[in-house]
């Protein structure tokens, strides 16, 4: 038995997301594997604690890799591994129930603890149920959530790398047109230490620009509620909950958010969350660890100076 | 040019969630229930592409409890031209649910299924793709914009870090995102109508597919809870706290 993990890359760097799922695949004590599709892996050599060999696969098709053209590489490994792992982002949710339905196995989403080695936990209704799943197939397809388990540490021992060379799809069906990245200078949702959100109580795309200015002092990331998302403004990979981005930062900052069922289902393993809100009968003051009743933007100056004297 | 929409009945997204004392599973008693809220946008971007000329005709798939009559007839209303419902008492999984719709697209061969990027009550995010892979057919998930042009559909999707674009041939499987569409209400004329169209109902063994679960859900339990907190009186006690004892700053 061996796992396979399907490493996610981000601008030709290895995705944190992928080492909470070499944490994850720790739990199975056995050979782990690595596998990193990119255009370019010549910067992808480093090595994780706990992982027997990397296997590198250089493609052009892999900068911007379709379901389709993942989900086919990995099928030329499924045979050699009993588990197959990537992380339950956007990218492992795209070709993942592909590679188990062409192996025809169940696939089990969003996985937050691993039981034992057929049992696993996940979150169903939003976060308000946690559904305990046996698989009854040998093979194993999971996608690992990546809040729930601890990034695992580079390792300053040399692991193996391999080498394999896709030939590419025969008859490619779909096609990477563009990419329009929101752009941000500001650490990832998923991997800040401090998350600041905003709600609908900011009221407009110009007070949450305050939010931002704060995150920028503060070197956090910036979420928001699906309302302020829809409500256009700001981009939708900035929506936290659980058809968002799902977030555990030692610090979590909600600023005019009420506390919708969807939105602290994607809070709520973080290690500290406040809460500032006018409205005292807010949902999210029962969430919160420590609440304020306020307006925002009066205690603001406040918030600021206090921050200089910390030192940010 | 055909859309199939395939269509989940699920607990309404407002409905309060409890987990039954035995852990058996979720209270279901009372509870109402609804249209998979991403499977309701997918049927109204089926409808916006047969008002815009690009489909002729729009049928939607159900499978479960007679009930699911009702979240049919509304798709009907919404304007899909027919409905299949196919009987089934028990939770279907993903890979099960996939089987059984890749039986209904070798019957039906429609030229793109649109559906719901998950429902909302397993969250599990699989169906679609599973049925693209069974089917061999590309995909487009989490879809926020959809352009359909020369056999070809244009897709952005919504992913971490932004919006990709990709361009698939038809026939495609596409999954819907939250900001694909607002869906509309059905008008009354609308709702009227609807109780006309034809809606077939038969067993899901007649689709051949084997319901055999994969998995056992042992138990479900509610989360851990967070200890309430504390509200405090101004920002000093605030930073204080976050500084002092909690050491967050």
């Amino acid at each position: 038995m061996a796992v396979l993990v399907v490493g996610e890359i981000q601008n030709n760097a290895l995705a944190s997301a992928t080492l909470s799922v070499v944490t994850a695949a720790k739990a199975f004590n056995t050979d782990i594997a690595l596998l990193l599709a990119s255009d370019d892996c010549s910067q992808l050599n480093s090595s994780i604690d706990g992982i027997n060999k990397i296997i590198h696969v250089e493609h052009p098709d892999f900068a911007h890799p379709t379901a389709e053209a993942l989900a086919d590489l990995v099928m030329g490994f499924a045979d050699q591994y009993q588990l197959i792992l990537a992380p339950a982002s956007t990218f492992g949710k795209n070709f993942m129930p592909r590679v188990a339905a062409k192996l025809f196995v169940p696939m089990i989403s969003d996985v937050i603890e691993i039981v034992d080695v057929n049992t696993f936990v996940r979150p169903i209704y939003a976060g308000n149920a946690l559904s305990y799943v046996q698989s009854l197939d040998q093979q194993k397809v999971l996608t690992i959530r990546s809040t729930a388990f601890s990034p695992a540490p580079e390792s300053q021992s040399p692991v193996d790398i391999e080498t394999y060379a896709w030939e590419g799809l025969s008859h490619p069906k779909s096609r990477f047109v563009k990419i329009e990245a929101s752009n941000s200078d500001r650490p990832d949702l998923t991997s800040a230490k401090i998350v600041i959100s905003g709600g609908r109580g900011l009221q407009s795309a110009e007070n949450f620009q305050i939010i931002e200015k704060l995150a920028d002092r503060l070197g956090a990331a910036v979420g928001a509620t699906r309302a302020v998302v829809d409500a256009g403004f700001v981009p939708n990979d900035y929506q936290v909950g659980q058809t968002g981005k799902v977030v555990a930062p030692d610090l979590y900052i909600a600023i005019g958010i009420s506390g919708a069922i969807q939105h602290i289902a994607g809070i709520k393993d973080s290690k500290v969350i406040i809460a500032i809100n006018k409205d005292p009968d807010a949902p999210i003051f029962d969430v919160a660890d420590y609440g304020l009743v306020a307006d925002f933007f009066d205690i603001l100056p406040e918030f600021e100076a206090a921050l200089a004297e910390l030192g940010y | 040019m055909k859309i199939l929409v395939p269509i989940k009945r699920v607990v309404h997204y407002q409905a309060k969630i409890r987990v039954k004392a035995d852990e058996s599973g979720i209270e279901t008693y009372n509870i109402k229930y609804a249209i998979n809220p991403f499977d309701e946008i997918a049927v109204e971007e089926a409808v916006r592409l047969k008002e815009s000329g690009l489909a002729d005709e729009i049928v939607v798939v159900s499978f479960g409890v007679a009930e699911c009559q009702e979240i049919l007839r509304h798709a009907l209303a919404l304007g899909a031209d027919r409905a299949q419902l196919y009987i089934h008492p028990d939770p279907i999984e993903p890979l099960v649910a996939a089987k059984c719709l890749e039986a209904v697209v070798k019957n039906e061969n429609p030229d793109i299924v649109i559906m719901g990027k998950q429902a909302i009550d397993d969250d599990a995010n699989q169906t679609g793709q599973m049925l693209a892979a069974l089917l061999d057919w590309p995909q487009a998930t989490f879809a926020s914009s959809i352009q359909i042009e020369n056999r070809q559909a244009t897709v952005t999707r919504e992913i971490d870090g932004g919006l990709e674009t990709i361009c698939c041939d038809l026939p495609v499987v596409i999954t819907t995102d939250l900001r694909l569409n607002e869906p509309r209400y059905p008008s009354m004329p609308n709702i009227m109508k609807a109780k006309s169209k034809p809606l077939s109902i038969e067993e899901i063994s007649s689709l051949q597919v084997s319901m055999t679960p994969h998995l056992v859900i042992s138990k479900v339990t509610s989360p851990p809870e967070r200890s309430p907190g504390v509200k405090l009186n101004n920002i000093n006690e605030l930073i204080d706290k976050l500084h002092n004892e909690e050491k967050v700053l």
